[in-house]
């Protein structure tokens, strides 16, 4: 089934509206790319297949972010409420950036990189573009 | 099949070199601003010259369109000084606009195309509101995968920051001392837009207190200022206020010409003997988050072309956007092992009067950083310094004859490094 769709961002974000977190695997050399890539800029193959992540990760790298972009803001961000994005290294092997959740982002020196994390899919909302939230457990 | 390519087709020296004053000016353009870059440029060439021998002019701007609501600036910049009709190239690498344009100048020269050419780079950020200006920087980013999260640039310096602090032990305490180093220097440069160190902004604060009557902070050293949630507030943690490089507008201009006219133009000419480029993935999907992968390959290149090593660099102007990021530089560049740069900072081996001086214009952090034209303003520090002419701010005891600097786009898209001889 996920065969049938390209391999591009687009594919990825409907993928995402679906529950699946989906990278690109080179059939040749088998490196595996999140996002996915349409060509293996390992080998240079173009015969690319998805595959599903199972969402599984840890921190590895964070920012709490109190002064944020005006579409964040719109969420009702700022200063006082702020908000925790991170880059999470999944159980696969590739990383990818998401919002976390599930931390205090009020305190970010207890914080660690290395903090265990899981996709979550939360209802997006219709016209809003998406993006991928993990959260710690 | 790749050829092994890294010399230049022939010399190329730097004749002349200016910037405007950085800052913020409601009341000016880009224009105006590079107009006032160029005169100042003008005034540095020991021989003179004439515009009109200028024969192509390649201009660094990261998006006016965005801030400013214009877009195709080169030839406007080309009018506003008289070289119309010149080509006129403009030149986007986000924060490495600038540092591209000169390379895109130094390869011009070099090829034997021109041998008169202008390298410049302008930007006007002060229009937006700083939400917007958070935007339009966040754009440099991957749009897809790394901004529609809510990372903003300052964002992700600070999760190189974490992830740097995780590794290597350094505390938010070393990022501060990055940025201390930068506004003393910059305290001694009249062109920064921050002229003053952060003791002296520290004492302006608590003086400004007693006049209102209001409690007196107890901050005796500047770290105890920094450390102050509400005189340095977070952007993005560990990143404060004071970690950060400031919205700004500036524009600087440089003269390069074929090696054999030099002497024609300039009584102290300045050789350009290096220049690297190269490109990364977005952050992450590098192996490393600690290091910038496309400095290591641009600083190769730079060293190769050049016959040098990191250890003979006797200053250096790096990109200091966020303190995070001139630990990064340093390390990047060879100058400290990695892990090492945040020791030789706290050790003062990076400042001014140290032994491998870095930033003595003010950096990025107290300079300012008006994105298309930081590249070039380095260069503009580099000639002063190299001509001994950087009056109270000159490096004290050292001839300086090599001399590097580091412009990064975005968290590394880009680099470009170029590296500069005084026979």
């Amino acid at each position: 089934m996920t065969g049938e769709k390209e391999v591009n961002s687009n594919s990825f974000y409907q993928f995402l509206g679906e529950k699946k977190l989906m990278a690109s695997r080179c059939k040749k050399c088998h490196a595996l790319y999140l996002p996915p890539h349409p060509i293996c800029i390992k080998c240079y193959g173009s015969d690319m297949e998805w595959v599903q992540m199972k969402g599984d990760g840890k921190l590895a790298a964070f920012t709490v972010i109190a002064v944020g972009p005006t579409c964040v803001v719109a969420e009702g961000y700022d200063r006082n409420n702020p908000y925790l994005v991170g880059i999470v290294k999944l159980d696969e092997g590739p990383k990818i950036c998401g919002r976390i959740q599930g931390i205090d982002a009020r305190s970010p020196e207890k914080i660690k990189v290395g903090t265990p994390v899981k996709i979550e899919f939360p209802e997006q909302t219709a016209g809003k573009r998406s993006y991928l939230v993990f959260k710690a457990h | 099949m790749s050829r092994k390519a890294g010399k230049l087709g022939r010399g190329v020296a730097l004749v002349g070199a200016g910037m405007s004053k950085f800052g913020s000016f409601a009341d000016k353009t880009t224009r105006d601003l590079f107009v006032e870059a160029y005169s100042a440029m003008v005034k540095t060439v020991d021989k003179g010259m004439e515009t009109r021998d200028i024969q192509s002019i390649y201009v660094g701007n990261f998006s006016s369109d965005l801030f400013e609501g214009q877009g195709h600036i080169a030839p406007i910049m080309a009018d506003w000084i008289g070289l119309v009709p010149k080509p006129a190239t403009r030149v986007e690498a986000a924060c490495a606009s600038g540092g591209l344009a000169l390379r895109q100048a130094v390869i011009a020269v070099a090829s034997g195309l021109y041998d008169i050419v202008l390298a410049s780079g302008t930007e006007k950020m002060t229009n937006l509101p700083t939400e917007r200006v958070t935007d339009t920087l966040a754009s440099a980013s991957d749009i897809l995968y790394e901004a529609c999260c809510g990372f903003t640039f300052p964002g992700l310096y600070a999760a190189i920051a974490s992830a740097y602090m995780d590794k290597y032990g350094a505390t938010p305490e070393d990022f501060m001392r990055v940025g201390i180093k930068n506004h003393r220097n910059g305290a001694l440069n009249p062109k920064a837009q921050f002229n003053s160190s952060i003791r002296d902004i520290m004492n302006a604060r608590i003086e400004k207190a007693k006049q209102k009557g209001q409690p007196v902070p107890n901050w005796k050293e500047e770290l105890d200022f920094l450390r102050d949630p509400q005189a340095n507030p977070i952007v993005a943690w560990p990143m404060r206020l004071f970690d950060c490089s400031p919205i700004t507008d500036g524009a600087a201009c440089l003269l390069l010409v074929a090696e054999d006219l030099a002497q024609n133009f300039s009584s102290k000419p300045i050789y350009i003997i290096g220049s690297g480029h190269g490109s990364d993935h977005a952050l992450h999907e590098r192996e490393e988050l600690t290091s910038i992968n496309s400095a290591r390959v641009a600083a190769q290149e730079a060293y190769a072309m050049a016959g040098v090593k990191p250890q003979d660099i006797q200053i250096a102007e790096v990109h200091d956007c966020f303190t995070i990021a001139e630990l990064v530089a340093s390390e990047d560049l060879g100058f400290f092992k990695p892990g090492e740069g945040y020791k030789a900072t706290r050790e003062g081996v990076t400042a001014r009067d140290g032994a491998k001086p870095i930033n003595t214009s003010g950096g990025l952090k107290a300079k300012g950083h008006p994105v298309g034209a930081s590249g070039i303003g380095q260069v503009v520090e580099i000639w002063h310094q190299m001509r001994a002419e950087a009056g109270q701010r000159q490096v004290p005891g050292k001839d300086i004859r090599l001399a590097l600097t580091h412009n990064v786009g975005a968290t590394g898209g880009t680099c470009v490094v170029h590296i500069f001889n005084r026979r």
